[in-house]
Parts: structure tokens; sequence; C-alpha cells
């Protein structure tokens, strides 16, 4: 199984993503989907890109709704901080240092993604050796607080999914 | 746009506050861009178009075509996974430039490099 299809979630995400540009579950689209989605994960087989595997997914329903209130009220936060800039005082930019304990590479690439998804902070760097992410957050009132926000909300949920 | 005229008021109503709403959040984002201070700050503000600016107007297209042709369109999911797959890589390698640079140069205020690089 591992020799035909060495990445079954790309696989699986490519035939997906041909149907729904097909807009269609027949036959045909069905094969050619399947011969790109095969295709596609020998590619990156060749790369030699890490596997992913994905053990807990009951938590992700909970953690994707999580992003999307997240990325609503971020952007309403970000929105408020460009139309009205003086509003609520002093408004203070800064990087911070985040200790990561999740060093599977998917799990910290999702994590890359809803951090950057939710306006307000961006992921700037990641040193592999010590598990530190630098972030970049716009409105930084509490460095304490966006560490436990990052570990608690998203870095704990995506550990269960990716490790 | 032939059958835009068919559509009913409540599907008209919404799909136009979504196209609004996400043409806002663009603007917004573009204004930004302007009045932010830093390079780092600025990096923020087209953040909006690309998350929920985005996400309105893939949701107004999915439910004016799915209306108008009386079936499920879903091409727009695809769009909005690859928009939020995609832009991490670009927001990185934009702020680890500046970064490198600013480190390098020592001008604008930013953390050294962990211990590790040093």
């Amino acid at each position: 199984m591992r020799r035909f299809l060495p990445h079954p979630l790309l696989a699986l995400f490519l035939l997906s993503a041909w149907l729904l540009l097909m807009e269609s579950i027949s036959p045909g689209a069905v094969v050619l989907g399947g011969v790109l989605a095969v295709g596609g994960s020998w590619t990156l087989a060749s790369l030699a890109s890490p596997r992913a595997r994905l053990r807990r997914l009951t938590v992700l329903p909970g953690l994707l709704g999580d992003v999307l209130v997240e990325v609503m009220r971020s952007n309403y936060a970000v929105a408020r901080i460009i139309v009205h800039p003086a509003d609520g005082g002093v408004r203070r930019s800064g990087f911070i240092y985040i200790p990561l304990d999740m060093r599977a590479p998917y799990g910290l690439a999702a994590l890359a993604c809803i951090l950057t998804a939710t306006p307000g902070t961006v992921w700037v760097d990641y040193d592999s050796a010590e598990g530190t992410m630098l972030l970049h957050v716009l409105d930084l009132v509490d460095e304490a607080e966006w560490v436990h926000i990052v570990k608690e909300r998203w870095e704990r949920r995506l550990m269960e999914i990716f490790e | 746009m032939t059958h835009a005229a068919e559509l009913p008021a409540w599907a008209a109503l919404s799909v136009a506050v979504l196209l609004l709403l996400g043409a806002g959040l663009a603007l917004v984002g573009a204004v930004g861009l302007l009045r932010l201070g830093s390079f780092y700050e600025r990096v923020h503000a087209p953040t909006l178009a690309t998350t929920l600016g985005i996400g309105c107007v893939l949701v107004a297209s999915m439910l004016f075509f799915s209306l108008v042709q009386s079936r499920f369109i879903l091409h727009e999911v695809l769009i909005a996974v690859l928009v939020v797959i995609t832009t991490p890589v670009t927001l990185m390698l934009l702020t680890r430039a500046a970064l490198y640079r600013d480190r390098i140069e020592g001008k604008a205020p930013v953390p050294p490099p962990p211990r590790s690089h040093r």
C-alpha cells in the first residue's frame, strides 16, 4: 500500500480537488482524478517530504470552528485599528518568542496557516533546534497572554491531531 | 449575469451584502497598507483581504451561482483552501527577508537571532 500510494492524504486532497473542479463524480472524472492523485503523491514522494499522520480527527471540527470565530474576531479588531488608529490610546506592536512543544512538520505548517489566517499575527521565524517560533503581533498588550493563546488554543489540539 | 434579475430578493440582498463586506475588507486592508507605521505592521493589513475578505466574496459567489443554476456550486471551497495554504508562504518570505536585513543593518528594533544561530 505504501509503495503504491506513498501520500494517501495528498492523493485524497488531489482527487477531491479534481472532482470539485470537474463538478461531477462520473466514472471518467473519478478515473482521471485518481490517476492525477496517484501521480501527484508519487511526485511528492520523490521529493522525500515527510509523511503526514493524522491521529485524532475528533478534535478537528471544534478546532475549525474556533479558527472561523477567531478569523472574524481578529478581522474586526485589525479593521478597527486601521480605521480608527487613535482608539484605545497608544498601540504597541512587537515580536514575541513562543516556545513550542510540537515538532510534527505538518502540525507546524497548520499552526502557521492558522496564525496567518487570523489578521494581527504573523508567523515570522522558526528555529527547529530550540523549537521556538517568532511571532509578530500588531496589537501586543500582554506577551504572556499570547504565549498562552498560541499554546492552549492552537498548539495543544494540533498536537493531538498530528503527533 | 443575464439571470441575476430572477433571484429572490433575500438572496440578491445577501449576495450584495456579502460582496460589499468582502470588498470593504479588501479596501480597509489596502488603506492599512498605506497607513500603518513599520514594515512589520503593514504586513498585517493585506491579511484582511486574504481571510474574511476573500471568504465573503467566495460565499457570495457560491450562493449566487448555486441559486442561478439551481445546483450546489462548490468550486470556491478549493479557492479558499489554496489561499489559506499559500498566503503564509508569501508572508513568511517577506517578513523573514525584512528581518534578515534589519538584523544585519542593525537599524530597526528587531529581536536578536536565536542562540543556536549565533
